[in-house]
């Protein structure tokens, strides 16, 4: 093979997916914008006519959606961190020779529909249901009480449906710890606590990080857990968005919202990516 | 998804000496368990009513115990097509992305190119990007172009997805490789063709299964951008979505229930694979 | 593709160099958009349409039909019948959910001419109806091909506003939206819209998440006749709604899945239509379905042919088939909804005088309801849904009503 050919060869490698990447990807982002910036109506038509107009009145309506959708999102990240850490540092300091059956467990429930799951805890939370009908009877509970139709019912959803995402990213940076390091500590006679505070909290930080873009993302854009267990003021913006596609089809708004949405979403992400570099957040990412 | 830690190397010989220690006791443990039988409860109830002898459309009360479902598995025409579509467009994405995202991870693992940081960045954004973007722009496209939406389109929609996560995966693999080795092949006389096939390839495979099956898991769950994308084509998860509204029969269960033991034997059999390999 | 928009040349040439450098790169692909989203309001049909539609087409022996959940017997009795008595095979779908978002998924593929893959889709008189007719998507029925339809549909059913002549559709089931609630929760007697808004059902009641459902019960409740109101009303409609729904009385929109909240005590009081509520009572729910004093409303889901259906002479055939008064018995006894066809009810009290103890009962029960059979005083008692006249006037409701229902 020729110096020459073999320069090419990495983009012969990378042509067909990144064609694909490029019509399907890059491209309806940017008919996305051009419908965005369009007016009209399923019936007539629709005309670019760069109605930037579209996105100060999407947010103007629809910014309690957008924040509610941020703050949903935050916080089941922040529950996630919390539920999630002490999990992975369990398993990648003491599961021993049992850590990769821990993860498989970890990873069942991606076996079984998203949509499914979701499902089944709309079942158990029921009013009357297994666990607060029985509460109720026996008293433990108000009568009135319920869990679904809730801000925490949806936020509970999406803790629990993104979980097993923040959990892996932060084992496999615990994993890397060098023992080591730790020892080195111990030498030095830091403390247990402080060992933990200066040597292995900052070296996880990057998996936590990972954890985070996993997580936040789709948790803050998803709409099947306020669909499914939220009630009259649970709505998220991908909600709106989704109505405003499928259901009344005013494409130039669901468009801008989309827009809106992502725009918020993508530059949380890429000052993330500055901060960390790209190519470690993604192999963490890949794990 | 667990495939994707099922490469992963083995833990490391040294014992490692929590700072936590005091933790290490019981609590920590139990709390591990309790976490654990959270995420597994409602797989445990799908599973169960998989089993009940359910009078009532709604497959919501315990009614006693029965197999019926599973011989009576495909007595609903449309959930039946529904799975088939799933599983259809499950295999092909599992292909079509398996192959352009080896391709892709071969390239950045294996080479130094310009335009290596632009696909990283646009692989970047397609693996972060949220769902319902990617699905609503896709049918932005389709409606634009009035292209009929369907089977079609749910496979362009779902190899784009996931082709990213097959090249990240690969091209992990590929960077522990040693490229000694295939210098060595090529020293020996074999040219880069069966370079590619009997050296290269048999060692990123693990890598090559593992993006590949994670494409398939990641195509036969997908709710949303299909919801966007299909049209009137029906799959498995939007059947479901679908049948909320008017009862869930059990052999949504019962699918589930398969789909799920399917899932979990492929990847218990790679792991017994990997670590026969490894021994 | 064809041409360009001269408004994205005038964008073009604006002195908006950032802008230009911004999206330069992405400039091939606005090209490619901007042409829009095409879309065409049509002319009504004619009769020479008619001809030039159904002439030179015959029949394949195969009809693909969506339809919405819980619309037929899951066993499909007639279907087999029809099947049995013509050689034509019918591959039936409960596809559709909303007619909204039934309608967004289909419209593309029709406004690019190509077949949906259905020849009957039924779709309720409401926005969605009107757009499918005002684009031209749907086929002109050819009259001579429905013997049935012309003897045994009620007259009432030949004049409706939203087809009077039934041009493009024939209509498959009637319904009524009205209250349901559950007995074992709800310790009064429901008779009035009041109870909807009553904080003393506070998170337990339910709404329909349809612009037109939710707008017209809170039209009906500030006694407004939803047919006949003015954007004025809907303003104040909206009020009520949005009080209703601020003070926490509502749980929840629901689209199709309020039943099995209602029987699960989830919900105890809602908006429900009427089969729905006689369908879950069978299984031994024991909900109940009012029609409050302040009336309810009617709706008719209508079977269409899209234009582009491969197999619109089979279709047609089937949808007369349905106007058989034996068929359209058997129908309304699973349904529950009211059927077009009268002449079922005697149908219906024949095979009551076949059947014996508990099936004798619920037959002679459903020739009696006035959900299936009304009478002309019930008739007077509902009310019809909102005609539009024009895409702005649709509009301007659903800003009204949407924020609503997506708080």
């Amino acid at each position: 093979m020729s110096r020459r050919a073999a320069a090419l060869t990495p983009y012969w490698l990378i042509m067909p997916g990144g064609l694909w990447l490029a019509i399907f990807f890059v491209v309806p982002m940017v008919m996305m914008l051009s419908l965005s910036l369009q007016q009209g109506d399923v019936v007539n038509g629709f005309q670019l006519t760069w109605h930037w107009q579209t996105y100060v009145d999407g947010v103007t309506t629809y910014h309690s959606q957008i924040v509610r959708s941020l703050q949903y999102g935050l916080a089941s990240t922040l529950l996630q961190i919390v539920i999630g850490y002490p999990v992975a540092y369990w398993i990648a300091m003491h599961g021993g020779d049992r850590k990769t059956a821990y993860l498989f467990l970890l990873l069942l429930p991606f076996f079984v529909s998203f949509v499914l799951r979701t499902l089944s805890w709309q079942f158990f939370l029921s009013d009357d249901g297994i666990l607060l009908g029985t509460l109720k009877s026996l008293g433990l509970v108000e009568q009135d009480y319920h869990v679904l139709a809730t801000g925490g019912a949806v936020i509970g959803g999406l803790t629990y449906n993104f979980l097993p995402f923040m959990i892996l990213p932060i084992y496999v940076a615990l994993e890397r710890v060098d023992p080591r390091l730790l020892e080195a500590a111990h030498d030095l006679y830091a403390g247990r606590v402080q060992t933990f505070l200066r040597v292995v909290l900052p070296l996880s930080l990057p998996g936590v990080f990972a954890g985070v873009l996993m997580t936040f993302v789709p948790a803050a854009s998803d709409y099947v857990n306020a669909t499914v267990l939220g009630g009259t003021n649970n709505t998220m913006i991908g909600n709106v968005i989704q109505n405003q596609y499928l259901v009344t089809q005013d494409y130039p708004m669901a468009s801008a919202l989309s827009f809106t949405l992502m725009g918020a979403l993508l530059v949380g992400i890429f000052l993330y990516a500055r901060a960390l570099g790209t190519e470690d957040v993604l192999e963490v990412a890949a794990r | 998804m667990s495939t994707r830690t099922a490469e992963r190397a083995a833990p490391p010989a040294a014992r490692r000496r929590s700072p936590l220690g005091f933790l290490r006791g019981r609590s920590l443990h139990i709390y591990t368990w309790l976490v654990i039988a959270w995420l597994l409860l409602p797989i445990c109830v799908m599973i169960l009513f998989g089993f009940n002898d359910t009078q009532s459309r709604y497959n919501t009360k315990w009614q006693g115990f029965t197999f019926k479902w599973y011989g009576e598995l495909f007595a609903i025409d449309e959930l039946t097509t529904a799975l088939i579509n799933s599983l259809l467009i499950a295999l092909l994405t599992m292909l079509i992305a398996g192959t352009l995202g080896t391709l892709i991870g071969l390239a950045l693992g294996r080479y130094r190119f310009r335009g290596a940081g632009p696909l990283n960045l646009v692989m970047f954004a397609a693996i972060a990007c949220a769902e319902i973007v990617m699905g609503a722009s896709l049918l932005s496209m389709f409606v634009t172009l009035s292209a009929p939406l369907g089977f079609w389109t749910i496979l362009i929609a779902h190899v784009m997805f996931s082709v990213s996560f097959v090249a990240v995966t690969v091209r992990a693999r590929v960077l522990t490789l040693d490229p000694a080795l295939e210098e060595a092949a090529r020293d020996l006389g074999a040219g880069p063709l069966t370079t590619f096939r009997l050296v290269t390839f048999p060692m990123i495979f693990p890598g090559v299964m593992a993006g590949s099956l994670l494409a398939f898991a990641l195509s036969i769950d997908d709710f949303v951008i299909t919801n966007f994308t299909a049209g009137g084509t029906v799959t498995f998860p939007l059947w479901i979505w679908g049948s909320t509204r008017v009862g869930t029969p059990p052999q949504v269960n019962v699918m589930g229930t398969l789909i799920f033991a399917v899932g979990v034997l492929l990847a218990i059999g790679l792991r017994l694979i990997a670590r026969r390999r490894a021994a | 593709m064809s041409n360009l928009d001269p408004a994205f040349v005038r964008g073009l040439t604006r002195p908006r160099r950032d802008f230009l450098k911004l999206f330069g790169a992405a400039g091939g692909g606005l090209a490619l958009a901007a042409c829009g989203v095409e879309g065409k309001k049509q002319a009504p049909a004619k009769q020479s349409d008619v001809q030039k539609y159904w002439a030179g087409k015959t029949g394949k022996g195969h009809v693909d039909f969506a339809n919405w959940p819980l619309y037929m017997d899951p066993k499909k009795p007639e279907l087999k019948l029809f099947t049995q008595r013509t050689g034509i095979t019918v591959t039936y779908k409960e596809v559709i959910q909303e007619a909204a978002s039934f309608f967004a998924k289909i419209q593309p593929q029709l406004a690019a001419g190509q077949s949906i893959g259905y020849d009957i889709i039924v779709i309720t008189n409401g926005i969605q109806f009107g757009q499918l007719v005002d684009l031209g998507y749907v086929a002109p029925l050819d009259h001579g091909k429905l013997p049935n339809f012309a003897k045994y549909a009620d007259a009432a059913y030949k004049k409706e506003s939203f087809d009077p002549g039934n041009v493009y559709s024939l209509p498959w089931a009637t319904g009524i939206t009205g209250i349901a609630y559950n007995p074992k929760y709800v310790k009064e007697e429901i008779t009035s819209f009041a109870s909807l808004f009553d904080p003393k059902y506070k998170g337990k009641v339910g709404m329909f998440s349809d612009t037109q459902e939710i707008g017209n019960f809170g039209m009906l409740a500030l006694g407004i006749d939803p047919e006949k109101s003015t954007a004025a009303d809907w303003q104040r409609a909206a009020e009520k709604l949005k009080q209703q729904r601020d003070q926490g009385v509502v749980r929840k929109y629901y689209d199709q899945g309020y039943v099995d909240p209602l029987a699960k005590g989830d919900i105890w009081i809602t908006q429900a239509w009427s089969g729905d509520v006689f369908q879950k009572n069978l299984e031994g729910a024991g909900l109940k379905f009012v029609i409050p004093q302040e009336g309810g409303t009617i709706w008719t889901d209508n079977m269409m042919i899209p234009k582009t259906a491969e197999n619109p002479v089979d279709a047609i055939t089937l949808m007369d088939f349905f106007y058989d008064p034996k068929i359209a018995a058997g129908l309304a006894e699973y349904i529950n909804y009211v059927t077009p066809v009268s002449a079922a009810k005697q149908v219906i009290l024949q095979d009551a005088a076949k059947a014996s103890g508990e099936d004798k009962k619920t037959l002679t029960d459903l020739a009696a309801s006035s959900l299936v059979f009304p009478t002309p005083a019930d008739y007077a008692q509902l009310r019809h849904y909102r005609a539009f006249k024009n895409p702005q006037e649709q509009k301007q409701y659903e800003s009204i009503f949407q924020p609503i229902v997506t708080a």
